[in-house]
Parts: C-alpha cells; structure tokens; sequence
C-alpha cells in the first residue's frame, strides 16, 4: 500500500493545484500585435506547439508577454506561468529564469546561456518542480522558456526540446 | 512448439489469454504495478522462444550467408533462408522469390516506392491513398511525386473512420498509377474494405501495395487470396525483432524492378563496364543482411502458427468489444474510431485531459498505452484533436488489463477533478 500512495504523491505533485489553475485558465493567452520578439517552441514527438510572444521596451524590459497554442497541462501551464513571470523584467532577468528554471527541471545547466541564474528565486515556478520524477516530461515544462530564450537572443529556428 | 493449450473448443478464448506466460517482459512490475502492456501497434513484445532462437543463433551459428563452403556460415545460410521459406508459407506467397528481406514496412515502401514507380511514374500521373495512412504510408508517395511531378491523391474517411469502397473507387482513373493502402489502420484499427477495392483497382489493371504491419499479427494474411501486388510488414509488430520485415512482391514485378540498392550479394557478377544483378529475391537484398533478425522473424511466425492466426483473431475481437464496451462505461470517454470492421486498436479521449498528460498518468499505473498522433497526423486534423491515447491490443492481453486501464482513467479523473 506504501507503493501506491506514492504513486498518488508523485501523480499529485505533477498536477498541483496550481498547475491545472494555469492549464485551465491560462493567464495572457492570445496573440500580442505589437510583439517585438516572438517563437515557436515545438514538441515533435507529443504535437506540443506553443508559440511566446514579447514586447520589449527600448530598455529591454518585457512590458508584455502572450501565448498561444496548445500542449498538454504541463506545457500549458509552464507558458501561462513564463507569461507571469517575466512581465515587467528586464530580459537578461528572463534568461536568468530560463536558466534557473531549466537547471532546477533538468538538473544540468543550460548550455544555452551564459548567466547560470545562480541566486534566482523561482517563487510560484517551483510549482513545475514535480516534472523531475518524470523525466519524460521535462521538456513539457520547459518547452515555452526554450521559446522566451529563442525569441529573446533572436533565434530563427523554431525552439525544440529535442 | 508445445504452445498450444488447446484442450476444447470452449476452452479456445482461455487458452489464448494464457499465452502471456510465453512473453518474459510481461512479467514485470512498473511503477510499482503489474505491467499491463497495451503498445502493441508501435511495438509488441517478443515470446521466449524468438528470444532464446536469435540468443542461440547468435551464439552457435553466426556467420556470413551465401558466401562461405564453412560449416558456419551454412548454418547461418540455412537459418536465413529456412525463416523465408516459413515466412513465404505464413503469408501464402506463391514462391520465395517474392519475399524480399527489408528493414521493415517503411523501408519495404519506399523500395517500392523508388525501384517500382519511380523509374515510369511521369507528371499527370496519380498515386492514391487513404486519409488514414500511417505517415509511412505518405512521405514515401510524397517523395516519388516530388521527383517526378505525378500527384497524390487522398481517398476520403467518413466520421467513424471508415474508407467507403465506392468512394475510393469512384477515384480510380486512368492516371492512377499506383494504389496504396492500409491493411488496418495503426491509429483506429479500421480494417479496409479490401476485396471490393482490389477488385476494382486490378479490372483496371491498377497495381496495389497493401500496409500490412498492423495485420499480419492479429489475422491471418493470404497475399494469394487478397491478390495485391505487393505487402509489407514489420517483425517487430508480430512479435519478433526490430529491424526485420517483408516486401512480398508479385514475382513478374520484382523481375522488371532495378535494385534499391547496389552492394553485395545482390550481384552475379560484377566488372567496371557493367554489373549483372542477383536472382530475386537476393537482388534487392544489398550487404550483409539483418540475419539474426530474420531468424527472429522466422521464429515469431513459428509461434504465432503454433496458436493458429484464426484463434487469435477471434480471441482478440472478443477482447477489442470488451475492450470498447468498458471504455464506453467512462463517463468523459470519446471513441475516436469506431468503424464496423475494427482489429486490435481504440483511441480514445477522457474530458479535455490531453493524452500526454493521461499517458503519464496510466503509466504510474503500470499501464503503457501509446499517446500523441500516432504517426498518422492527417487522420488527429480530420478530427481537429492534437492526439489520442490509444490502447492497442495483441494476443497476450487479457481482460485484466482492459479492467487495469479503466481504472486507470479513473485516476485520471480523480486528479483532474481536483
């Protein structure tokens, strides 16, 4: 019976609440018209398709963050979280979180970026942090900061987490 | 073989369900739960017996084939050539001339797909396939179109996911070079309507590639009877290994292809001003083939032959009703793929829960089912769905493990309800 209960913890801490609050009711999802930044992250083997868009400000603070598309609830959830979190940042603070994130998710730092988002406290994201029993799954959560990373250094290619 | 339990007709359904002994993999906990293994269409498990016979080839009778007076290498030659014949009989192909050795169905397409259309196909020219072809089944076409300006035409499906035969036949033209289609579905388990559409394709003198992979392991195929022009399968889908399957082509069509590839062993004699090619089946059977594979194969044949293709098919049509009334049990459930002639598949959805998000769910459980698209893409637009979970039977499955996945999706519900 100790084995099924754990079961269930895993399976609750995957699905927080908070979790299927964002994959149900994504905060800012939608097309942004004035977006200065914007891409596509694809998921190829699960069909997860999420595209981010940004308006950064001539200080190259993000005065606003969309998304559209769709995913499962954890890729869902992990966008409407970015949108939230990365409004009014500065977008070396974003790459910052884009690293924090994927190294706390992953547990390898991103080769991606340069600033290891040492000292970075994720705050509500720390609500993804059940993916990492399911390692199949990371990529699922981290498949719209991938985007944020592509759109903001410019990236042509659609971001994958393949 | 002593596989055969068979005691009494009553005793036909059991007998079936026990053959799970036979598969080592299914005796395994997964998450801390009996395995219950409902991935059979992307890849099934392999009894012992194909196990233990590609172990004992490998260790007491590897070498090259065809090539070395060795005791060795006639043993391997022997094993090789002994699996064809076995494998041309499981089918019911006229001679072995017409079972080539492929990598698998995808590659068993596109070598009809190069070396038989390609060389004739011209701009005005059309190939036809069905909207729920597995991808496998489309980019090969899509290619050879590409390289010679013909067309790809797409038959249409109706909501239940069923080809109607007249449909498809009204399409049937001229310049229709080429006719391509699903034995069974891989992402509905829709079998096609095969005799009226073959029928109608060869009174017009149209050649027809059958995709076989997800059939040959859950029905028994007479490639005579279905009189197609070519048929492809996978070892990995009927239980044998990965990397092995089938091109049955008609002998007079083999005989006017160009190789596929050039290499060893599909030569007679090879010189700088020009090369004389093997006799069939070995010229399309370039370098050292995958003979452990084929042993495989030959083995897995040997099994299912031991169980009787008719039982299993009909064990496992009792099983899929079962398997499609339970699911029809959950509130929330949506079939996607519900057509009369159905083999061995149900996709479903459970209230707006993405299935990747089920498949994770079930799989704490113990229970594998596949999620996604399915390699079929075209067949999630025409539903306008992303993806399905989808429980894909064979012959191990019982009916604790249909039971094992509605309480799973109960699960499911549960956390999502929160």
């Amino acid at each position: 019976m100790t084995s099924m209960a754990q079961t269930g913890d895993e399976l609750q801490d995957l699905y927080r609440e908070l979790i299927l609050d964002h994959a149900r009711s994504p905060r800012h999802f939608g097309k942004l018209p004035d977006a200065t930044h914007s891409a596509e992250g694809i998921n190829p083997l699960c069909g997860d398709k999420l595209k981010m868009y940004f308006r950064v400000d001539g200080d190259d603070r993000i005065s606003d963050a969309r998304f559209e598309g769709s995913g499962c609830a954890i890729s869902v959830a992990s966008a409407s979280l970015l949108t939230d979190t990365v409004i009014g940042l500065h977008t070396s603070e974003a790459l910052q979180y884009f690293s924090a994130l994927v190294t706390r998710l992953a547990g390898v730092p991103s080769v991606d970026n340069e600033n290891a988002g040492d000292g970075i406290n994720l705050g509500k994201l720390r609500a993804l942090e059940g993916v990492r029993e399911f390692p199949s799954r990371v990529k699922c959560a981290t498949l719209a900061w991938h985007a944020l990373n592509s759109a903001i250094q410019r990236k042509s290619q659609p971001a994958t987490t393949e | 073989m002593s596989h055969v339990r068979l005691t009494d007709a009553e005793d036909n359904i059991v007998d079936i369900g026990n053959c799970r002994a036979d598969f080592p993999a299914l005796a395994q906990n997964v998450n801390d739960h009996p395995l219950v293994y409902l991935d059979s269409a992307a890849s099934s498990q392999q009894p012992a017996i194909v196990i233990d016979t590609v172990a004992e080839y490998q260790r007491h009778d590897h070498a090259n084939v065809h090539r070395g007076v060795h005791t060795l290498s006639q043993r391997a030659t022997e094993a090789y050539e002994g699996a064809r014949d076995r494998i041309c009989a499981f089918v019911n192909a006229a001679s072995r001339r017409e079972a080539v050795y492929t990598s698998g169905t995808t590659e068993s397409i596109n070598l009809v797909a190069q070396s038989f259309c390609r060389p004739t196909l011209k701009r005005g020219d059309k190939i036809l396939i069905t909207h729920l072809e597995h991808h496998s089944n489309i980019v090969p076409w899509q290619l050879v179109c590409e390289q010679t300006g013909a067309e790809l035409l797409v038959a249409p499906i109706d909501q239940r996911g069923q080809v109607e035969a007249d449909t498809l036949i009204a399409q049937l033209d001229d310049n229709v070079k080429m006719l391509a289609v699903a034995h069974v579905s891989n992402a509905l388990g829709t079998v096609l309507p095969l005799p009226d559409i073959i029928r109608e394709a060869r009174s017009r003198g149209i050649p027809v590639l059958l995709d076989g992979a997800q059939a040959v392991p859950h029905m028994a195929v007479d490639v005579q009877s279905l009189d197609c022009d070519f048929y492809t399968f996978s070892g990995h889908k009927m239980f044998g290994p990965t990397g092995i399957g089938i091109l049955y082509g008609k002998e007079a069509h083999l005989e006017k292809m160009p190789p596929y590839q050039g290499g060893g062993d599909m030569i007679l004699e090879v010189r700088f001003d020009g090369t004389t090619y093997n006799d069939l089946p070995y010229k399309f059977e370039a370098g050292t083939p995958n003979i452990s594979g084929a042993v495989g194969l030959g083995a897995a044949v040997d099994y299912l032959q031991s169980l009787g293709m008719d039982r299993i098919a009909k064990y496992e049509s009792e099983l899929l009703a079962y398997l499609t009334g339970q699911l029809q049990t959950v509130d929330g459930v949506r079939l996607i793929g519900t057509a009369k002639q159905k083999a061995s598949v149900q996709s479903f959805l459970l209230d707006d829960i993405h299935p990747h998000d089920l498949g994770t769910i079930l799989d704490r459980q113990g229970v594998a089912v596949r999620t996604g698209h399915h390699c079929a893409m075209p067949v999630m637009d025409f539903y306008g769905i992303v993806g399905t979970a989808r429980a894909s039977l064979a012959l191990y499955n019982n009916r604790q493990d249909v039971d094992a996945l509605v309480d799973g999706l109960g699960k499911a519900k549960e956390i999502f309800s929160r």
